[in-house]
């Protein structure tokens, strides 16, 4: 006789299986390398095949989000994939990719204009199975678009990340929300100036899924949780 | 494949083109005539007339003198050339490169003998034609457009001249079957030289020094030993396709259907012969006459239905109906030989040769232009602005390695102007102002400086610093010039992660 816990997440399994999140296949590593945050998506994977939406307050929070997008991008694209990046013209600037470990001529920008425009090319590149990843950054996303972007993804399992402004926040489609902000960095053993990226991560929603808040560090092309440093830090103190 | 070429020799061209369309001259003995230097020519004689006495490039009073009732005609000056294409345009049922000659055609007939049952028949088939139409024509095959014409104008009989024995066929014929100046002909004739034979004895040598370059060109064009080229007269277009319609179409259902159709025919034969389509232009015929036209482009050749038709389906709006289209015609200027790939049933290489990538781009190009969509190399130049360059083309890989330094994120283009306050020359800032917004500085790394290519514009160095406020945010900023310069100025130059 299975105990009413065993049965409740044998249901819980099934219901993200109709959801579309498959269990990781035996012998394969799903994990994507993010440590205790990837602990609250469902099945504990970083979903893949959906659209994850960052939210960007201010210049600094879109840069941030940048740099943790290609951070995740350097984990999805090691091997040789390519990655559409959609934008407005001349934001972001090539070379600075390479220091998270993407191949900056591995990535077509497409700069446009129009949201309109935007859209259209993001939701033709998410259907394109010839990708690895797609990143559009939006002004406004509403619900109905989210929606025709998870369509599209789920067919061609590319992953789909929206850069948008913090202005009207209605209820998406999209696998998760997150927002990134940079932090003061830790001087390394008393040495001057800047020490690694650090910043913190909210996911302020993730559909089947907790919510939390994480603090990150980007050292040597891998995400080191703050949470590590610190008791290693202890440990020598 | 070997070549083979038709010619045809028209004796009479003019005056059987006008007695074909003045019956009533059919009987009669007739020249045409044009003034040269005063005096009026004959330049064309009807048969009937040459039995008479009257010849091309004879005086018209002289002909006259000898035989009174002769009638003259004005010639019409262009004729013959009107003529000639008018037939060339009848003769592309039997090969599709049909060239103009003086007074005849020439055919290159490599592979549509066969057709009418061999060479023998192709011939009788098309100097039967001919002479049914009431132009009397004469005909010869050879190997190369010299031997034919010579052939066709010279020759009594055996007007097909097999396969490498131009020599043979050429040897008994006159001087004149070479196409040469009359100059040259005079001198040879002069020499005693009354057939080809002897002059393909002949020295090269000899010959060039005597007659010029151009006698052995001719001799070499007629031999085959070097390759002449003519102007087709209908310019061959290798895929095109034509897709009649019964009924104007309208609507843009009835456009994306008639793409379809044109496509599978064009996509067939490309796929047979290994094509793929780079260029290709879709022309509508409307029933007012006016012709309406869309163009796409790939950026790799593609024999796929489905991905032309999608990007011809983005320019359907394009495409302004009116009363409706009767003709559609598709058109490919630019094919490229495409890798005959086996298909794979796991598409399993995902990277910049992969096909869905390349059917993507030529959608959004086709969609939002093709100056929206970038790849960027490195460029071995320190100055940020020119560290990168475009990238031609998807394959193109980088050249140099990308920069080890820190580069931010997020550029600014152009820089913006902040307000800073450093104490301590060659030291960061301990804050700066941009936007009316103060940020603290907490950490800094820096100088990291850029000189300026000299040999490309004018102007101060840049000295670069990172800086972390502290919120925590990351910038990019550098002071152009040195720290006691008058015209030193601070600058926001981008964002890190």
């Amino acid at each position: 006789m299975e105990s009413k816990q065993q049965v409740i997440s044998k249901l819980r399994q099934e219901l993200l299986q109709w959801e579309g999140y498959k269990p990781p296949v035996a012998g394969q590593r799903g994990v994507l390398g993010l440590g205790e945050l990837e602990q609250v998506f469902p099945n504990k994977i970083f979903p893949k095949n959906c659209v994850h939406e960052l939210v960007c307050a201010t210049t600094e929070q879109a840069a941030a989000s940048g740099g943790f997008i290609s951070g995740i991008l350097s984990l999805l694209m090691q091997q040789g994939g390519v990655c559409v990046w959609i934008g407005r013209a001349h934001r972001l600037f090539a070379p600075g990719l390479a220091a998270f470990g993407v191949q900056p001529h591995q990535v077509i920008f497409i700069s446009l204009q129009k949201d309109k425009d935007a859209l259209w090319v993001m939701e033709e590149a998410l259907k394109c199975p010839g990708l690895t990843a797609v990143v559009c950054e939006l002004r406004q996303m509403d619900f109905k678009q989210s929606q025709r972007f998870q369509r599209a993804v789920e067919n061609s399992r590319v992953t789909g990340f929206v850069l948008r402004n913090a202005g009207k926040l209605s209820s998406t489609a999209s696998a998760a929300r997150w927002q990134v902000q940079p932090l003061p960095s830790t001087d390394l053993g008393g040495l001057p100036g800047l020490g690694f990226l650090r910043w913190q991560v909210d996911l302020l929603k993730v559909r089947n899924g907790q919510t939390g808040r994480f603090q990150l560090e980007w050292q040597e092309k891998r995400f080191v949780p703050v949470e590590e440093i610190r008791i290693e830090e202890r440990q020598v103190g | 494949m070997q070549k083979r070429f038709m010619s045809i020799w028209f004796r009479h061209l003019l005056t059987d083109g006008l007695a074909r369309r003045r019956p009533e001259l059919k009987d009669l003995p007739f020249v045409l005539a044009a003034p040269v230097k005063n005096r009026i020519i004959i330049t064309a004689s009807s048969p009937l007339a040459e039995r008479e006495g009257a010849f091309v490039g004879m005086a018209v009073a002289d002909a006259r003198a000898a035989f009174a009732e002769l009638v003259v005609i004005d010639e019409v000056p262009g004729q013959a050339t009107k003529l000639l294409r008018l037939i060339g345009l009848g003769c592309i049922r039997y090969t599709p490169i049909v060239s103009l000659d003086v007074d005849g055609l020439l055919l290159d007939i490599s592979g549509c003998a066969h057709l009418w049952g061999g060479e023998r028949g192709y011939l009788t088939e098309i100097v039967l034609k001919l002479r049914a139409a009431g132009f009397d024509a004469r005909a010869a095959i050879a190997d190369t457009p010299g031997a034919a014409w010579a052939v066709a104008r010279f020759a009594q009989k055996k007007p097909i001249v097999p396969s490498n024995s131009q020599a043979e066929a050429l040897a008994g014929l006159p001087p004149a079957a070479l196409r040469l100046e009359p100059e040259s002909l005079e001198l040879l004739k002069k020499l005693g030289f009354r057939n080809i034979q002897p002059l393909l004895q002949t020295a090269p040598q000899a010959l060039r020094r005597r007659f010029g370059q151009q006698m052995l060109l001719r001799i070499d064009q007629a031999l085959g030993r070097v390759e002449e080229y003519r102007e087709a007269l209908v310019p061959p277009v290798p895929y095109i396709e034509r897709l009649p319609c019964l009924e104007p179409i309208r609507t843009a259902p009835g456009i994306e259907i008639a793409m379809e159709k044109l496509l599978e025919m064009l996509c067939l034969r490309l796929q047979s012969e290994g094509l793929g389509v780079r260029k290709a232009i879709l022309k509508c015929h409307r029933i007012d006459g006016r012709k309406v036209q869309v163009g796409i482009t790939t950026t790799k050749g593609s024999h796929s239905v489905s991905h032309l038709l999608r990007l011809f389906k983005l320019q359907i709006d394009k495409i302004e109906p009116a009363l409706g289209i009767e003709l559609f015609v598709l058109e490919t200027p630019n094919v490229e030989e495409m890798d005959t790939v086996q298909e794979q049933l796991w598409a399993e290489a995902k990277g910049l040769a992969d096909n869905s990538l390349a059917e993507l781009l030529d959608r959004i190009a086709g969609k939002v232009g093709a100056h929206t969509i970038q790849r960027f190399l490195p460029s071995e130049n320190h100055w940020p602005e020119r560290s990168i360059k475009l990238a031609t083309s998807l394959s193109e890989q980088p050249q140099t390695t990308w920069p080890e330094l820190p580069r931010p994120i997020r550029l600014i283009n152009p820089p913006e102007i902040i307000e800073v306050m450093a104490l301590v020359p060659d030291h960061p800032p301990k804050l700066f102002v941009h936007q009316g917004k103060r940020h603290d500085i907490a950490k800094a790394d820096g100088p990291e400086r850029i000189g300026r290519e000299w040999w490309q514009d004018s102007g101060e160095h840049r000295d670069y610093y990172i800086l972390e406020d502290s919120e925590g945010c990351r910038y990019w900023v550098y002071r152009s010039g040195h720290y006691d310069s008058a015209d030193a100025q601070w600058y926001l130059h981008g964002y890190f992660a």
